[in-house]
C-alpha cells in the first residue's frame, strides 16, 4: 500500500538513473542516514561503539571492498587479512613518521599503499583463474603477515612486536589512543563508510563496474568485445585493496589501538570477510553491509544468549558457538545462495504487491 | 653431502604427509567439483574420534579404527543428505563456502564430544631414528616418516586399483568425467557422493592418525589443510599422481629453502614459501603439473 512506484513519473535522465529510483526508498535511506549521523552519536557509549558499531562499520568497509573484487569482478581472494595488515602498518608508519598529518589523509594514504600492494598481488590473476587463484592469493596472506612479523622497521623495532596507535586528532577532536571519545570514533568511521559506499555504488554502475561484471560473467567473451583484462582485473584488485586497506587502517588505529599482526590479521579474517560477502550477497553493495551486520552481531548474540541466558561455561559456549556458526552458514547457503541482499530484494518485490498480490 | 641427502630425505617424508592430506581434496574435487576446505578439519575430527574412542572405552586400536571409519562414513552420509543434496548445480564458490561452514561444524562437534585438550595417539607406530640408516649411511631418518611413506604408497596403490578395476571405481570416474552423462546411464550421483566422501574420510583418518602420532592430536592439526593447498595447486586439483608428486616437490623445496634461503631473510619462511613456489609454478602452467588442460570457449 505504502510502497509503490506507481505515479512517480521520471521526467529527466537524471531522475531515471538515480541510485534509488523509487521515492519511498529514498526517504527510508535518508531517514536511516540521518538517524545514523544525527541521533546515534548522542547515545553511543564505550560498550556500544567497541562491541557493535565500530566492528560493524569497519568490517562493512572491508566487505564492501572484497565484494568489488569477488562479487563484481569474479576474482576469488583469500588475502583480505594480509591486505588489511598492509593498511594497518601503513597507517602506523605514517602516524609515527608524520605526526602532523591529518588522520583522514593517513587513512586515505594507507588505502592507496594497500591498493599498490594489492595490484601487485593481483598480477597472477591475469594467468590463473578460479580456485587456483584463490589458493594463490593465500600466498599474499602468509607472505604479508610474515613480512610484518619479521622486519622490525614496520613496527619501529618495538620490543613486543606490536604496533600501538599514538594519540591523533581530527579537527581538534581526539580520534585515536585510549582516551578518545566513542562518538568521535563512530562518526569518523561512519563518514568514511558513507562516502566510500556512495563512491563504490557509482563505480559499479559506471563503465568500470560494467567492465568488471563483463569479466566476471565470462572473461573470454569480455575480451572479445573489447574489455581489456589487464586493466580491468588490476583496477578491481586496486580498488578492492584500497577499501580493504582503509578498513585495516581503521581497525588498527581507531578500533583496536594495538595490534599483533598474526592474531588480528590472520587467515581467519580473510574467511570472515569472505563469509560476509557471500552471506550478504555477491555483487551487492547493501549486501556487504547486511553480511557484515549478520556476522558481527550473531556471535555477540550467541555468546550473550548461551553464557548469560543458559548459564553455559564460556569454553563450552565457544565450542557451541563455532558449531552454530557453521550450521547457520550452511543453512543460509542452502536456503538462499544469493545471500541476504536477495532476500531483501524479494521482500521489496512482495511489498510492492502488498496487500493485493494479484 | 650427507646433510644434503638427509635434508632431501626428510623433505620427501614431510612431502608424503602433505600428499596424504592433498589426496582427500583431489578425491572429492574429482568426483563432485567441490573444493572441500573441510578436509583438514576432517583429518582432525577423525584423529580426535580415534583417540577419543580409545581413551573413553579402552578398546584396542584396530576396533577403534574400524569404529572411526564407521563414524567417517556417517559423516559422509550426513554431508550428502543434509548439505550437498540441496546444493546441486550451485556455483563452485557457494559449495566452497559450504565446506568452510562444514569445517566449523566438524570442529565444534569434535571439541564438544572429545574436549579440546591435546591428545596422545599411541597405537604402537614406530618412532625415533632408524638405526639401520644411521649405522650404515650415517643419515638420520625418522622411523615414523618411513612408515608414513609406506602407508601412503599402499594407500595410493589401493586407490589406483579401486579406481581402475572395480565397478564402483568406474562409476566414480564416470561421474568425475561428466555428471549428466553418468546420470543418464543410471549411476546414482547421491550414492557416489557418499562413497567419495567416505573414501576421503578414510584418507583423512589415515592422514590424521599419522600426523597425530607425529605431533599429538590438537587443533593445529586442522591447519595442515593449509599446507596441502599449495601441494594441490602445484599438482593440479584433479590428479592423484599430481597430489603425490606435488607433495614431494613442496616437501623438498620447503626444507631446502628453509636451510639455504631462510638464513638470508631471517628464517621462518616455511609458512609462505610453499605458496610462492606453487604460485611461480602456476605462472608457467596455470592448470598445475598434472591438471586437466583448461580449454576455454566462448
Amino acid at each position: 500500500m505504502l510502497y509503490r512506484e506507481a505515479g512517480q513519473y521520471k521526467t529527466s535522465y537524471q531522475s531515471d538513473q538515480a541510485i534509488f529510483p523509487i521515492a519511498q526508498d529514498r526517504w527510508v535511506v535518508w531517514a536511516f542516514v540521518a538517524f545514523a549521523f544525527l541521533v546515534v552519536p548522542f547515545f553511543v557509549n564505550d560498550y556500544w561503539t567497541n562491541a557493535v558499531l565500530l566492528p560493524l562499520l569497519i568490517y562493512g568497509l572491508a566487505a564492501l571492498g572484497l565484494n568489488i573484487l569477488v562479487g563484481y569482478c569474479g576474482q576469488i581472494s583469500l588475502g583480505t587479512g594480509g591486505f588489511m595488515a598492509v593498511g594497518a602498518y601503513a597507517s602506523y608508519k605514517l602516524m609515527t613518521s608524520f605526526p602532523e598529518m591529518n588522520m583522514i589523509i593517513v587513512v586515505l594514504l594507507s588505502g592507496g599503499i594497500t591498493a599498490a600492494v594489492g595490484s601487485l598481488f593481483g598480477l597472477p590473476s591475469l594467468r590463473i583463474k578460479g580456485f587456483y587463484l584463490a589458493v594463490a592469493t593465500l600466498a599474499a596472506q602468509f607472505f604479508l603477515v610474515w613480512v610484518f612479523n619479521k622486519f622490525g622497521w614496520f613496527y619501529n623495532y618495538s620490543m613486543t612486536g606490536q604496533i600501538t596507535a599514538p594519540d591523533r586528532e581530527v579537527f581538534g577532536f581526539l580520534l585515536t589512543g585510549p582516551s578518545a571519545l566513542p562518538w568521535v570514533k563512530y562518526l569518523f568511521c561512519l563518514t568514511l563508510l558513507a562516502v566510500f559506499a556512495l563512491i563504490a555504488k557509482n563505480l559499479v554502475r559506471g563503465r568500470l563496474g560494467r567492465n568488471w561484471m563483463a569479466i566476471r560473467d565470462m572473461d573470454i567473451a569480455a575480451e572479445l568485445i573489447g574489455v581489456r583484462p589487464l586493466l580491468t582485473k588490476l583496477s578491481a584488485f586496486a580498488v578492492s585493496s584500497f577499501y580493504i586497506g582503509m578498513a585495516g587502517s581503521l581497525l588498527f588505529s581507531v578500533y583496536l589501538g594495538a595490534v599483533e599482526v598474526g592474531e588480528v590479521f590472520g587467515i581467519n579474517v580473510s574467511f570472515l570477510v569472505l563469509f560476509m560477502v557471500i552471506i550478504g550477497g555477491l555483487g551487492s553493495i547493501v549486501g556487504s553491509f547486511l553480511g557484515a551486520a549478520f556476522l558481527v552481531l550473531l556471535p555477540i548474540f550467541l555468546k550473550n544468549f548461551m553464557v548469560d541466558g543458559l548459564g553455559m561455561l564460556p569454553t563450552m559456549a565457544k565450542h557451541v558457538e563455532i558449531l552454530l556458526m557453521g550450521l547457520l552458514i550452511i543453512f543460509f547457503l542452502i536456503v538462499e545462495p544469493h545471500g541476504l541482499a536477495r532476500l531483501w530484494q524479494i521482500t521489496k518485490e512482495k511489498l510492492r504487491m502488498w496487500p493485493f498480490p494479484y | 653431502m650427507e646433510f644434503l641427502i638427509e635434508t632431501i630425505l626428510s623433505g620427501l617424508m614431510a612431502g608424503v604427509m602433505y600428499s596424504l592430506v592433498a589426496l582427500g581434496f583431489v578425491l572429492i574435487f574429482k568426483a563432485s567439483g567441490i573444493f572441500n576446505f573441510a578436509q583438514g578439519v576432517m583429518c582432525l575430527f577423525a584423529a580426535l574420534t580415534f583417540a577419543g574412542i580409545m581413551e573413553k572405552t579402552g578398546l584396542p586400536w584396530p576396533i577403534a579404527f574400524v569404529m572411526t571409519i564407521g563414524v567417517m562414513v556417517f559423516v559422509a552420509w550426513a554431508v550428502e543428505r543434509f548439505v550437498l543434496r540441496h546444493l546441486v548445480n550451485q556455483e563452485p564458490i557457494i559449495l566452497f563456502m559450504v565446506t568452510i561452514g562444514l569445517a566449523y561444524v566438524l570442529e565444534g562437534v569434535g571439541d564438544i564430544l572429545w574436549g579440546s585438550d591435546v591428545k596422545v595417539l599411541d597405537i604402537g607406530l614406530p618412532s625415533g631414528a632408524s638405526d639401520y640408516m644411521l649405522d650404515n649411511f650415517n643419515i638420520y631418518v625418522e622411523k615414523l616418516e618411513v612408515f608414513a611413506a609406506l602407508i601412503a604408497a599402499v594407500l595410493v596403490g589401493f586407490l589406483a586399483i579401486f579406481f581402475q578395476k572395480t565397478r564402483i571405481g568406474r562409476a566414480l570416474r564416470a561421474v568425475a568425467d561428466d555428471h549428466q552423462a553418468a546420470l543418464s546411464v543410471g549411476i546414482s550421483l547421491q550414492t557416489i557422493w557418499v562413497i567419495v566422501w567416505s573414501v576421503a574420510g578414510f584418507v583423512a583418518l589415515v592422514a590424521g592418525t599419522l600426523w597425530g602420532a607425529k605431533s599429538g592430536v590438537q587443533f593445529s592439526l586442522s591447519l595442515i589443510a593449509l599446507k596441502a593447498l599449495p601441494v594441490l595447486i602445484l599438482g593440479g586439483f584433479t590428479s592423484i599422481p599430481g597430489a603425490i608428486v606435488g607433495g614431494l616437490i613442496i616437501g623438498v623445496g620447503e626444507k631446502l629453502a628453509e636451510i639455504y634461503v631462510g638464513p638470508f631473510v631471517g628464517g621462518a619462511i616455511e609458512n609462505w614459501f610453499a605458496y610462492m613456489l606453487a604460485l611461480a609454478f602456476l605462472l608457467v602452467r596455470p592448470q598445475g603439473l598434472f591438471g586437466e588442460r583448461i580449454i576455454e570457449r566462448v
